[in-house]
């Protein structure tokens, strides 16, 4: 280990380690930044979800955007695997299907930069049967 | 430096580990091995989280998943089904008592809600072994701040504004005894951390200790720059094995970093820090009596003044400081002195952290704003008491301090609203007591590690426990006169007007407190011969009912002293004389024949 011998090398020394804890900070608040859900059931392994949450993970860090990323089980749109969730705060969640990393490139660079939406989302009638009986 | 998607951490403290904490380490590790996760998931051995009642703990980052009472064999599935399908493991989730729903993300739990962790910042959140993660949090900044932007004087007013108060028991401001340790002219200086944590159920110091050791190092230098000193000495007991364990690693990394040695920062302040054992004697933690013990006399107190500041360790100016003290000074270094001050109460600032013990649901440790109520801490964040019972007393500051009931409940915690209503803060311990707990015999508990305590270098708290004692036991023993309660509560407060140092000065406190707020039940004791509570085992007697009892022999059968006789499907009957009252058929009947009279 180097020896500090200034505030700057601590400084400097703090910089580097940040990325040992920040997935532990963020964690902490998840709420005040970008979420994304990756649905990494059977069915979404075997279409290429972990792939697809490997890039998200890799782009949204090389983009500096602070977001988390965490797997979720089968939403139950299997016909259009890779599917994840995205929310981007003060807005609607919203869920996209097919996302290879093309598409989550696309996604990053024009949802979550952009805020416009992309084509391939999901419709969002996917109310369940007690949230209907709820509301009767 | 490898990237991890997702980070595990597991609980290593004290408590985890003795339920194999280690072990769960260890499995898990292998499952991540087995599933050639290695590149992506980090498996991380924190320090305390706090929720004791529900260890060991292994919360999931980044989603927050918190997993209570893990097992070894559990790690393969949190593993296979949380990592690689993204399904929570359900059985493992957290059970909110109330309403039974399975809360997942600790946040959302009563336990964690109200609590605000400043002293325990790290605690379950750093691998308290590596020295990159507390330097990542933060770390030694507060050092490089202090030493390269400001004088002794300026960072001393810093912790005077903050209003920071000793959190070993005494509550002297922090900053003022910086101050005349400051001004006391000497060319040799010392820094002690007081971690003889004493009171029975508390662990908060050890907690910090082993869950984030470097920054009570940190806070150690600051004060040594400071008051002028450049040694520090950690007095710590020699029954705390693992956090002595993690402040020799700490220590040796610190120094590999250069901020503990010499000419830390490059700005010519030397500082570095030694441990000591302490044999785990109670009056140890009274700081004058810390220091004989260090210096390898008998641990008695002295005389005060010369209070440490002036002449302690070695004569020397000594400034004395709890372990939970230190660990608020890097933070209020960083966040500044207003920051700290906003929370807690107008005398008493920032946040305490209580070991809640005894009949409360969660035990653990907590840490509150000042001014937090006895209700919110026992009832919202420690889920009330144990098997639906009701809530009787809180035992506030260990053995020096006294019990607060029911009518106390809706007080505001600080350190001076507690020494109103007869207790005190002490270090935090919170033990808490049901309707089965007789008051008398509480006090008698805590009298009987007061005397097994006490140096004997004073005669008030050598002779003046003892006696204390022998009257409490009479009592429970159903042979006292109403004269002996007026002699009980004279000699209590002779006690505490005449005796040399804290430990005899307060421990009459668990006797007249009791007598205050349990008064009827002394008398009861006294007058009538009872246990109310029906703890007194010579003031009781097991009685059979013979209209309910259908002679099934099962009481006779595990009576350990055959005191109980009667034959087959006929009523049976206790032999007062020979039973021993132990409860065994209390336990045992099935009819609920047996009751206490």
């Amino acid at each position: 280990m180097a020896k500090v011998k200034t505030l700057d090398d601590l400084k400097k020394m703090r910089e580097q380690l940040q990325s040992k804890i920040t997935l532990r900070e963020k964690s902490d608040h998840p709420e005040k930044m970008v979420q994304i859900k990756v649905s990494m059931a059977t069915c979404g392994i075997a279409s290429g979800a972990k792939e697809t949450m490997n890039y998200l993970i890799e782009e949204l860090d090389n983009r500096a955007i602070d977001a988390v990323v965490t797997q979720t089980g089968c939403m139950g749109y299997c016909h259009s695997e890779p599917t994840i969730e995205v929310h981007v705060p003060g807005t609607d969640p919203v869920v996209y299907g097919n996302v290879d990393t093309k598409k989550a490139e696309e996604i990053i660079a024009k949802h979550i930069v952009g805020g416009e939406l992309v084509d391939g989302i999901i419709p969002a009638s996917y109310k369940t049967a007690n949230e209907d009986d709820n509301e009767k | 430096m490898a990237k991890y998607n997702s980070h595990i951490l597991v609980c290593g403290g004290t408590g985890c580990r003795a339920s194999q904490g280690e072990e769960i380490v260890e499995n898990l590790k292998q499952a991540v091995s087995d599933n050639s996760l290695e590149s992506e998931i980090q498996v991380v051995r924190t320090g305390c989280f706090g929720f004791c009642e529900k260890g060991p703990i292994v919360k999931m980052i980044p989603d927050n998943t918190f997993y209570t009472q893990v097992t070894p064999e559990d790690a393969g599935e949190i593993i296979s089904e949380h990592i690689v399908k993204g399904r929570k493991v359900e059985r493992l989730l957290y059970t909110d008592p109330e309403n039974k729903e399975q809360i997942a993300d600790s946040k959302d739990m009563g336990f964690y809600k109200k609590q605000i962790r400043i002293a325990l910042r790290n605690c379950g959140f750093i691998n308290p072994e590596n020295v990159d993660e507390y330097v990542a949090r933060d770390g030694y900044s507060a050092l490089g701040k202090v030493l390269t932007e400001m004088t002794p004087e300026e960072a001393i007013k810093i912790i005077k504004e903050s209003g920071l108060r000793g959190r070993g028991g005494g509550g002297f401001p922090t900053g003022l005894k910086w101050e005349i340790t400051n001004q006391v002219e000497n060319e040799e200086k010392y820094v002690v951390c007081n971690a003889d944590e004493g009171d029975p159920g508390a662990f908060m110091d050890r907690s910090i200790l082993e869950g984030d050791p470097h920054s009570v190092l940190e806070a150690m230098a600051i004060c040594g720059y400071c008051i002028g000193g450049s040694h520090g000495l950690i007095y710590i007991r020699a029954e705390y094995p693992l956090a002595i364990e993690r402040l020799k690693i700490a220590i040796e990394q610190a120094r590999n970093l250069g901020v503990l040695g010499k000419n830390i920062f490059g700005t010519g302040f030397d500082f570095d820090v030694e441990l000591r054992y302490g044999a785990g004697a109670f009056v140890c933690g009274e700081e004058t009596s810390l220091i004989n013990s260090m210096e390898g006399l008998r641990g008695e107190p002295n005389v005060k003044p010369p209070f440490p500041s002036v002449s302690g360790y070695k004569g020397k100016p000594t400034n004395v400081n709890n372990v939970e003290t230190f660990a608020n000074i890097p933070v209020i270094i960083n966040n500044g002195a207003e920051w700290f001050s906003a929370i807690g109460t107008e005398k008493s600032k920032g946040t305490k952290v209580f070991a809640l013990a005894g009949k409360i649901n969660n035990v653990g440790l907590i840490e509150v704003p000042m001014g937090i109520t006895l209700r919110e801490v026992i009832f919202d964040i420690g889920g009330g008491i144990k098997d639906g019972k009701k809530f009787k007393a809180v035992q506030t500051g260990g053995p020096s301090g006294g019990c607060l009931t029911e009518k106390h409940l809706d007080i505001p915690i600080d350190y001076d609203n507690l020494i109103a209503h007869g207790s005190m803060m002490g270090s935090g311990g919170m033990i808490v007591m049901d309707e089965d707990d007789c008051m008398v015999s509480v006090a008698k508990f805590y009298l009987d590690f007061t005397v097994e305590e006490s140096c004997g270098k004073c005669a008030p708290c050598r002779v003046g426990n003892k006696r204390l004692y022998e009257m409490l036991d009479k009592i429970t023993q159903g042979k006292a006169n109403k004269e002996d309660l007026s002699i009980l509560r004279n000699l209590g407060n002779v006690i505490k007007d005449t005796s040399l140092c804290g430990l005899g000065q307060t421990s009459p406190n668990p006797v007249l407190s009791t007598m205050d707020n349990f008064a009827d039940e002394y008398e009861a004791h006294v007058k009538d011969g009872k246990c109310p509570a029906g703890q007194c085992k010579d003031l009781m007697e097991y009685v059979i009912s013979a209209e309910t009892c259908v002679g099934c022999t099962l009481c006779s059968r595990v009576c350990p002293v055959d005191a109980i006789s009667g034959d087959k499907k006929q009523a049976h009957v206790i032999d007062t004389v020979t039973c021993i009252k132990c409860g065994a058929c209390m336990e045992k009947c099935k009819f609920n024949a047996i009751s206490i009279q």
